[in-house]
């Protein structure tokens, strides 16, 4: 079994330039110890989505920490991954009619993958439930084994539940993005925000004309300012919701409106709507509505780093991390006061949080009308983020876990 | 930990944050896990925030003040709250009281507040503490300045701030060893009154790093003449 090979590497000192080199220095101090121990990282896809383009990055950056890392992928059938979207949707709290044979093909391609797995290192980190039963290979060893919830399991499907529980329990520990999305468990829970990449596409710096070049091509004009709204057009991200709000702030203050994401094309429920966003905004050209195709990188940083406020007006969220991705950008950013947003937009210090449309709208005026306020709010979430939301973060997060379950914990 | 013979050796510290099973959705809730919950949970909504967000040098305090201020919604009870300073508190202890004491009052004195019901609840996390040598060590004030100016922003914090909790005293690492290594014993003091509430650690650090290159200049050739 070869394990996935990473597609991007950049080298961990071009993130002295932006975490400074005491920061670097101490990742190295804390690998030290860990030099040459063997971690093994399983999830279900190589990729696409967030786990996927969180270990691409990840996995590199701990091999030259000197940290013996693979990355396993385990393979399953439609059959399989029918039955683990389903899973995923129940444990979100949405209804799940269970059917004994779900819980057959989940234990038939958990067993195919611990015949094919190896499964033998000091440390392994088990993202998600598909994978969770491959627990049943640590049998008697001393390794340890973590399990990485990247889903919000506070209101699970009860059926569902009861089927993974006796799995996640035999885990040293589980890891979860957010309190609220915790349980109480028999294993010690840890807290690890996610992190954005500052040298990705998404986050890098551009240059001035890259991004100048990127507003005309959506009839948007620098000179005014522009509210956005990066999200896929999902109903918990109330596009709709930011129409609303932008039409109050336009009785006052001259402004444009970009609400951007990613195509809907394959999407049934996306596609629907975005024809409500269309049907929305139709009539204003001052609102531009972008489908982005597969969510241009490069472009949604133009974007971000155009906008004169970012808003992230959902009304349900997991982490909602284009809300660092904004404050990385030193944009004030308004955004509901759901899931892990409060814990990037701490109201009045690095953002503004809001609980309703007239809220939201009240916020924007009010930054719109004391921008020195509003560069205030982005210095500071600039420099949140760089403290708590980077992947250099939680990289020190990971190997402060292995030290600790390694024996290294000093208090 | 830093004594070594005269030398002062740095540590740099990670922590991990432990979720918690107490939480709270009022302000009676709150006392009562404040009562309840472990020292490194008071430790990590105090300490271990302060150093998290140490880049906020207006208002934000703890955990416990800004979640007062923005979920429940009691301006004084937060402003109180706040108000504690960790460098009071040679002990987990002695902050768990005052912090009971602060929010037990509120509750007496405003029956009607301690029940309703906070925007967000509360949770109760902990940190777990991992430390590990830097990988250099300090004998005299120049080695001493350089270690200070390659640390990390949570080493930094450790030395300067928590250390007040390992040593039981109502100073810091620098300071304990400046006076009882180096004998410098106003030096120690000044590095102790740097105000970790109105600075970031870059600033604070900044100020210190100019406190010593005073003293070395006070130890150059010539400078008696």
């Amino acid at each position: 079994m070869n394990p996935v090979q990473t597609a991007s590497r950049i080298p961990l000192d071009d993130y002295a330039a932006v975490i400074g080199a005491g920061e670097l220095e101490e990742l190295r101090a804390l690998a030290k110890p860990l030099q040459g121990r063997s971690v093994e990282m399983v999830n279900s896809t190589a990729v696409g989505g967030g786990v996927a383009e969180i270990l691409n990055r990840f996995v590199p950056l701990a091999e030259e920490l000197g940290l013996r890392i693979r990355w396993d992928v385990m393979t399953g059938g439609e059959d399989f991954f029918a039955v683990t979207k389903s899973f995923h949707n129940a444990l979100h709290g949405e209804p799940y009619h269970p059917d004994p044979r779900d819980f057959d093909v989940f234990r038939a391609y958990t067993d195919l993958n611990l015949r094919r797995l190896s499964l033998d290192s000091e440390f392994v980190v088990i993202h998600d439930p598909q994978p969770a039963g491959l627990i049943a290979a640590r049998k008697n060893s001393s390794a340890h084994w973590i399990w990485r919830c990247h889903i919000d399991l506070s209101h699970p499907d009860r059926a569902v539940w009861d089927f993974l529980e006796p799995f996640v329990s035999k885990y040293d520990g589980a890891i979860f993005s957010s309190p609220e999305f915790a349980r109480q468990l028999s294993i010690p829970q840890y807290l690890f925000h996610p992190a954005i990449d500052p040298l990705s596409e998404k986050n890098r710096e551009l240059p001035p004309e890259f991004i100048a070049d990127v507003l005309p091509r959506y009839q948007i004009d620098p000179l005014r300012p522009i509210l956005t709204q990066i999200s896929r057009f999902d109903r918990l991200k109330d596009p709709v919701g930011v129409i609303r709000a932008y039409r109050i702030v336009k009785r006052y203050l001259d402004c444009q409106l970009v609400l951007a994401g990613g195509s809907a094309s394959d999407d049934p429920e996306g596609a629907e709507v975005l024809k409500e966003v269309q049907h929305a905004a139709a009539g204003d050209p001052d609102i531009k509505v972008l489908e982005l195709p597969a969510w241009a990188p490069l472009e949604v940083n133009a974007l971000q780093r155009a906008s004169t406020i970012v808003i992230q007006k959902s009304l349900r969220e997991g982490f909602g991390l284009t809300v660092s991705e904004a404050l990385w950008k030193k944009k004030p950013v308004v955004a509901s006061a759901v899931g892990g947003i409060p814990t990037q937009v701490i109201h009045k210090h690095t953002g503004l949080l809001a609980h309703s449309v007239e809220g939201t709208a009240y916020q924007v005026r009010f930054l719109l009308s004391h921008p020195e306020i509003a560069a205030r709010l982005g210095e500071r979430g600039h420099a949140h983020v760089k403290e708590n939301f980077l992947i250099t973060q939680k990289l020190k997060r990971y190997l402060t876990l292995f030290l600790m379950l390694a024996g290294n914990s000093g208090g | 930990m830093q004594l070594n013979g005269t030398r002062f050796e740095f540590f740099t510290v990670a922590y991990l944050t432990r979720i918690g099973n107490l939480s709270a959705g009022t302000l009676a809730e709150l006392l009562a896990g404040l009562e309840q919950c472990s020292d490194a949970s008071i430790f990590h909504h105090t300490f271990q925030t302060l150093s998290s967000h140490h880049f906020l040098t207006e208002g934000f305090s703890n955990d416990f003040a800004q979640w007062v201020l923005a979920d429940a919604n009691r301006d004084a009870l937060a402003e109180q709250l706040a108000a504690l300073d960790i460098r009071d508190y040679p002990s987990i202890a002695a902050l768990r009281e005052d912090l009971c004491r602060v929010v037990r009052a509120f509750c007496e004195e405003h029956p009607e507040f301690a029940r309703q019901s906070a925007l967000e609840r509360f949770y109760f996390c902990e940190s777990v503490e991992v430390n590990v040598p830097f990988g250099f060590a300090a004998a005299n004030l120049d080695e001493f300045r350089d270690g200070i100016s390659r640390l990390s922003h949570a080493s930094f914090f450790f030395h300067f701030i928590s250390s007040r909790l390992r040593l039981h005293l109502r100073t810091n690492d620098f300071s304990h060893w400046l006076a009882n290594g180096l004998g410098l014993m106003p030096l120690a003091d000044n590095i102790n009154r740097i105000d970790i509430y109105t600075n970031t650690l870059d600033s604070a650090r900044a100020k210190l790093l100019r406190l010593l290159d005073r003293e070395r200049r006070k130890h150059e050739p010539g400078a008696d003449r």
